[in-house]
């Protein structure tokens, strides 16, 4: 026994350190993934008994017009929520030069990540809120009638990015400014020395430095943008009649919520949504496994 | 200093509480989602009145939030069921009959002869000839209106949905909302079209149509949304963002005259200042005279999940709400009306109303459309009513996709 965990312990020392997340990972992330496909397979409400019916499920998707409805919507997600990399880049730059106080301006301009996407999604319904809200009566003002984005099919999904804007900005804004403070000032000094200055120091010098939080920051913006269920949920409930849905919470509609008696369906739903998101997230381990190799 | 002695009212409270466990009490887990202010008072009272009763069982109510609990119940019966809890019969208890969720209570019925006295509500706790609920309320909808705007714009009281439909020119010329709701949890745009259907074509065609016997294209269908079509341009807009909370200060401050609601709307209504001097309620309108007149009254019920722990406490809590006197003091309190044949009614002129609507119901009475409808089918029925009133010019499409969802739930 010894001899064998001797001869073998700089092989098996990182498996056992990797046990207790690598159970942890597989217990709640791997397993419920392939039970999620095998009930997609199954009419069941969750309560009684579950019956076998193929691939039906996903037949009745392509046809169902929510579907295309809650489809539409995330790549609306997915391309307006990356407004907040370009968005934070330019808030971050901005921030960051030493003037007294700047800590404190800061902190403010990080607030909305500190605060909970419900609080977000409150403070936003209120801001559009018909009769009463800031936004609306602006309009009102100007325009002498007002908008209550929340109940319009057309806007609704667009008022409901902008207030998951608010907050991913400023997770992108920290993330950018971290990395500026990493930024080599040998270089920025000697790019300075040979004339550079404006866009094209920060297109040549500064951004590729800034390439590592680059990344990270389309990673979190693209996953924050797909799983987009909170603030739906709070703001609209999918409504008005179904406009704003996106796929998690209508995942969440067919399978749990209270007219929601079909976990099959609501499966299916969330191996589409599974699949759609695999696209991005092989993208991105496709690129770190290069980065790694390649050092 | 009231402050003060609200803190040492409840320390000698929590110093009683502690007190009594030690007499070996019984716990009885009671879920409830009747949070709004006035019902949750009521409950107290009873659970209250029950302990008096029992001095041996210590009722633990667990109050949640009323559209959360919809959504929730499905978890707690499974995984931690309490004693007692209430839901909606009818079809909404249909899944969990099936599943086996809840609890036979047939012997409760038996025992303590309430198929009699709770005879009218005895087919919707039914199922495979078993009773599972109790139902102790039920309350009528209808119209209520400010009586202060329809006297400012010299507006009759409508019998008739030509009369109805005739004032809206008249709130509209005064810039007043003729009909207000708000449809941000869906239910309360149901309540319109039940209306409109129970008086175009009665309630059996309700019952069909609920039941997925009728297409949503045929012209009968077509016909209450034509109905519905009048009323819309008057309606208040944005209501899709709003929730039936929010409709309520419009038709407090006259900005609304009538809004088509529950009885359980006129405490907020009166909350916000409203006296019995400026509310009125009627009768939704005639709109075929040759239909019989139906209503709408939703009843609500308890029951006793299969996992209760606690069942024979929970079984005398159950006669004990069903009971003729319980229920004439819940509901008096509740603002609602009580299901036992032997209660009385509360001394409230809309309470009488609606008694008086519902015990001369010719026609029928619904529940409601998502209590009659299966779930999916309600759901999207809901939506397609939202968006009606949102686009009306997109009936043929909302018709097109709730027949394709008939032809998928029923068959």
């Amino acid at each position: 026994m010894t001899s064998f965990w001797k001869a073998n312990q700089r092989r098996l020392a990182p498996w056992l350190f990797l046990a207790p997340g690598l159970l942890m990972f597989a217990v709640y992330v791997i397993i419920p993934i392939f039970q999620s496909m095998w009930i997609s397979f199954y009419d069941w409400d969750g309560l009684g008994e579950a019956k076998w019916i193929g691939t039906a499920n996903y037949v009745e998707l392509t046809t169902d017009p929510n579907m295309v409805t809650s489809f539409k919507n995330n790549i609306i997600w997915l391309v307006l929520y990356m407004l907040a990399v370009p968005a934070g880049l330019f808030i971050a730059i901005f921030l960051n030069q030493t003037v007294g106080g700047i800590r404190l301006y800061k902190s403010l301009f990080f607030f909305p990540f500190v605060i909970s996407q419900v609080v977000v999604g409150l403070i936003f319904s209120w801001f559009y809120a018909p009769n009463f809200g800031l936004f609306y009566k602006v309009i009102e003002f100007f325009t002498g009638q007002g908008v209550a984005i929340l109940a319009d099919p057309g806007l609704v999904t667009y008022g409901i990015i902008a207030a998951g804007l608010w907050p991913q900005i400023a997770y992108v804004m920290i993330l950018y400014l971290t990395g500026l403070n990493n930024v080599a000032p040998d270089q920025v000094e000697a790019a300075r020395l040979d004339g550079a200055k404006g866009w094209r120091m920060l297109w040549y010098v500064i951004l590729p430095q800034l390439r590592p939080a680059t990344f990270i920051a389309v990673v979190v913006t693209v996953i924050g943008a797909l799983r987009s269920f909170d603030l739906v949920s709070i703001m609209t409930n999918g409504g008005p009649f179904g406009s704003s849905r996106v796929l998690s919470y209508y995942m969440y509609e067919k399978a749990l919520s209270e007219y929601g008696y079909r976990m099959g369906y609501g499966a299916a739903i969330a191996v589409v949504l599974f699949a759609i998101m695999m696209i991005f997230i092989s993208g991105f381990i496709w690129k770190m496994w290069r980065d790694e190799t390649e050092r | 200093m009231v402050h003060k002695k609200a803190g040492a009212l409840a320390l000698v409270a929590a110093l009683l509480m502690t007190g009594s466990a030690f007499a070996q009490q019984r716990v009885l887990n009671f879920t409830t989602d009747n949070n709004d202010p006035a019902p949750k008072a009521a409950w107290e009272q009873l659970v209250a009145d029950f302990e008096a009763e029992n001095p041996d069982v210590d009722v633990q109510m667990n109050i949640m939030d009323r559209e959360a609990y919809k959504t929730a119940i499905r978890n707690f019966l499974i995984a931690d069921a309490p004693d007692v809890a209430n839901w909606y019969p009818a079809n909404r208890m249909t899944p969990f009959v099936k599943a086996g969720q809840f609890l036979d209570i047939s012997d409760v019925y038996k025992d303590y002869g309430l198929d009699t006295e709770l005879a009218s509500t005895l087919p919707i706790v039914t199922q495979d000839g078993k009773q599972w609920m109790v139902s102790y309320t039920y309350y009528q909808w209808g119209i209520y209106f400010n009586k202060t705007v329809y006297e400012q714009v010299g507006a009759t009281i409508p019998a008739t949905w030509d009369e109805f439909i005739a004032n809206c020119e008249k709130f509209k010329a005064a810039e007043i909302d003729c009909l207000t709701t708000g449809t941000s949890q869906l239910w309360p745009a149901a309540g319109i079209f039940d209306y409109l259907n129970l008086r175009t074509n009665g309630y059996e065609f309700h019952k069909a149509l609920t039941s997925g016997e009728i297409p949503w294209t045929d012209d009968r269908v077509r016909a209450v949304f034509a109905e519905w079509a009048k009323v819309v341009p008057y309606t208040t807009a944005n209501q899709a963002a709003i929730d039936w909370q929010d409709a309520v200060p419009l038709l407090v401050q006259g900005k609304a005259a009538n809004y088509v609601m529950g009885n359980f709307a006129v405490a907020p209504l009166k909350e916000g200042g409203m006296t019995n001097e400026t509310l009125g309620f009627l009768p939704f309108p005639t709109i075929n005279p040759d239909v019989p007149r139906a209503e709408e009254a939703p009843t609500d019920a308890i029951f006793i999940p299969a996992g209760a722990k606690n069942v024979d406490d929970a079984k005398k809590f159950l006669a004990f709400v069903a009971r003729a006197d319980t229920q004439t003091k819940l509901n008096e309190a509740l603002g609602q009306l009580p299901v036992n044949s032997g209660s009385t009614v509360g001394d409230d002129p809309f309470l009488k109303a609606g008694f008086e609507l519902l015990s001369t119901t010719p026609g029928g009475i619904a529940q409601f459309f998502d209590r009659d409808a299966p779930a999916e089918m309600a759901k999207a029925g809901m939506e397609g009513f939202q968006q009606f009133m949102v686009q009306p010019e997109e009936l043929e499409n909302i018709l097109a996709r709730l027949e394709q969802v008939r032809q998928q739930v029923y068959k």
